[in-house]
């Protein structure tokens, strides 16, 4: 064989070649592009060299949005991780109360995200929303579009109504992956079912819940529709989060140079935590042999 | 350490079962031995799983009774029972060292610390997993977690028997040897009953003392490695036992003497009486090895032609027609074999008659 022979391998990868560039690596150079200079119209841009990132990075309003969508992400992360593994332990593993199950836990993860916004807008209203009405009738004076605690109460409900379905699925699937000898063994050892949780099924379930810990932070961290059409940001500035934050920057008021750099930062961000989450995973149960 | 007897047992895995068919097990009745190693051996689907899973409670049977020394356990849960069971595959809790996997079942049980460790290093010592102890189980051979499983079992002093489900079959085929070595060793230190469940005859044969023989979800035989050779309860012990199984022929009797459709052959006149009395369909088995080749002009035995010779080193596995019957004959190394037509001789204390496949005498 000559090298010609071998180097015609090559020309087998640039399909995936060029995808990749055009879907990702082309827009991101863009974006790094624009975060570099300022562009004041067609032909009139300026180059800023760091700028941009320095300004950003001394922004108290996206201080605070960061503070606001950390909190928030490591709130419904919390809540959906333990939610989705409590109620995906307790559904039927078989019969036609399984499908059905099924098919009902899925339902919120079948609605479009701006339909979710909506849904939960009329749900909350305190006049004539179902949640908003009742809450009332308690006696306690909810309005969330009035009250940042209430607000902010909402945003976080609707975000675990729509997302736990997904972790309770992968939970879910993720049981039903464990053979039953495992179960059988653990009876016969005589083991609670504390220790059965704790010593088979969470042990198992680490591989599913290490992506449904990345896929909920990654996109509660994105979190951009939901809480746009149910509260716009308000009241205030206390439920905008920081892609909300970017959009505002980069659209309302065209400051593109902050917002591609801000862009850019934001990636990492998720970035970094996600290698966070995953290398603390993987290497969870290692501190427990001697 | 007890006796373990199974009083009318049977079961279906169906709600309302209509037939015989409906049952995974049919009518069992039988006692094991305190302390006896038994091996139950039968081909896959035959119920032997399901046997066992009752056995140790994690089935409720759905009619008859398990009793343990004499005391009615059938609607125990396994953790009440006092048995250990090892599966087919390794199970392990994967997070665990292998010293917290061993002292699981003790600590589970509330016993103090200090007894518990004595009872881990014991059994570890006894099964040579003192030098992994601080490992965690997740990363070992599959042996070794085997040896663990085994383990746990062991490490209960209340424990009355062992149940196996297959234990050997994710285990490499040099390590088997050592690993049932390892179980025998085990059996005569701490005089366990056990009961084995595997379809590989080899691995029943070295293990158990006595066999127990399932088929279609009944218990045909229960004996010695030699009985089940010498004498088969049912055709299906013939023919499951032994490599090649047991020669199988419809036959009719004439007196003492089976009429095959090209010749007859002579049984014992007492068994022949006895055949006829139990009547029913009749069929003529005889063991390849006790089957005698013969050259054509031999003095007695059927005419036939022999089609094909497999070497196996020591022996020779003959086939032969007979009235165009295949019958498979071992010859010894070194013996002459016919080229093509032959006699066959059927010695007369080896011909076995079973009547509506039962072994009659």
């Amino acid at each position: 064989m000559n090298k010609w022979q071998n180097n015609r391998a090559w020309f087998l990868i640039v399909p995936v070649f060029l995808v990749v560039a055009f879907s990702a690596i082309i827009p991101l150079m863009t974006v790094v592009n624009y975060s570099v200079q300022d562009i004041f119209g067609p032909g009139q841009a300026y180059f800023v060299g760091t700028e941009w990132y320095r300004e950003m990075l001394h922004n108290s309003r996206l201080h605070e949005a960061l503070l606001r969508q950390i909190v928030f992400s490591f709130t419904v992360l919390a809540i959906e991780i333990s939610l989705g593994i409590g109620v995906a332990l307790t559904m039927p593993k078989k019969g036609w109360g399984a499908s059905f199950c099924l098919v009902a836990v899925a339902l919120p993860l079948l609605i479009p995200w701006n339909v979710v916004g909506t849904i939960w807008t009329v749900f909350a209203r305190p006049d004539i929303g179902l949640a908003g009405v009742f809450i009332n009738s308690l006696g306690i004076d909810y309005n969330f579009t009035a009250n940042p605690v209430h607000s902010w109460l909402t945003v976080v409900a609707m975000e675990v109504w729509h997302w736990t379905p997904l972790v309770i699925l992968l939970c879910y699937a993720g049981l039903q992956a464990i053979p039953e000898a495992y179960y059988q063994a653990a009876r016969i050892d005589g083991a609670s079912k504390w220790a059965v949780f704790r010593y088979i099924q969470l042990p198992k379930l680490r591989g599913v819940l290490l992506i449904a810990v990345l896929l909920r932070f990654m996109d509660s961290f994105m979190i951009y529709t939901e809480p746009f059409v149910l509260t716009g940001g308000g009241p205030g500035n206390t439920t905008t989060f920081l892609s909300q934050f970017l959009t505002k920057k980069a659209v309302g008021q065209f400051d593109i140079g902050p917002a591609a750099a801000f862009s850019l930062m934001y990636f990492l961000i998720i970035l970094l935590f996600c290698f966070v989450f995953y290398t603390a995973m993987m290497n969870a149960d290692k501190g427990d042999s001697k | 350490m007890a006796k373990i007897e199974l009083d009318n047992l049977a079961h279906s895995y169906k709600e309302n079962p209509r037939g015989p068919e409906d049952y995974a097990l049919k009518q069992v009745q039988t006692v094991w031995d305190d302390g006896g190693a038994y091996a139950l051996l039968g081909s896959s689907g035959c119920g032997k799983t399901t046997m066992l899973n009752i056995i140790s409670g994690l089935l409720t049977p759905s009619q008859g009774r398990v009793l343990y020394d004499g005391k009615d356990v059938t609607t125990l849960p396994p953790e009440k029972r006092n048995i250990a069971q090892v599966f087919q595959f390794p199970v392990l809790y994967d997070t665990m060292s292998v010293y917290d996997n061993l002292a699981f079942p003790l600590r589970n049980r509330r016993i103090d610390k200090a007894h518990v460790d004595k009872r881990v290093r014991e059994v570890a010592e006894a099964l040579d997993l003192t030098d992994v102890l601080g490992k965690r189980a997740a990363g070992l051979s599959a042996d070794a977690k085997q040896k663990i499983s085994l383990g746990r079992g062991l490490v209960r002093e209340d424990v009355a028997a062992i149940l196996f489900d297959e234990p050997l079959t994710v285990i490499d085929p040099h390590l088997k040897w050592q690993l049932r070595r390892k179980l025998k060793e085990i059996h005569k230190k701490y005089q366990h009953t056990l009961i084995y469940v595997t379809h590989d005859q080899t691995e029943a044969m070295t293990f158990a003392d006595k066999i127990v023989i399932m088929y279609d979800g009944r218990l045909v035989q229960i004996g010695t490695p030699e009985e089940l050779f010498e004498k088969p309860a049912h055709t299906f012990v013939g023919y499951f036992i032994g490599s090649p199984g047991m020669n199988i022929m419809p036959c009719t009797l004439n007196g003492s003497r089976a009429e095959l459709s090209c010749g007859g052959v002579d049984v014992d006149p007492v068994v022949a009486e006895k055949a006829l009395g139990a009547g029913g369909r009749l069929a003529l088995g005889i063991r390849p090895l006790y089957l005698e080749v013969l050259d054509e002009q031999a003095p007695e035995g059927l005419p036939g032609h022999v089609t094909a010779v497999d070497d196996e080193g020591s022996s020779r596995i003959v086939t032969v027609m007979i009235a165009g019957q295949k019958l498979k004959a071992r010859v010894a190394e070194g013996r002459a074999v016919p080229a093509d037509r032959c006699r066959v001789r059927f010695p007369m204390e080896r011909v076995r008659i079973f009547a509506d496949d039962y072994l009659v005498g």
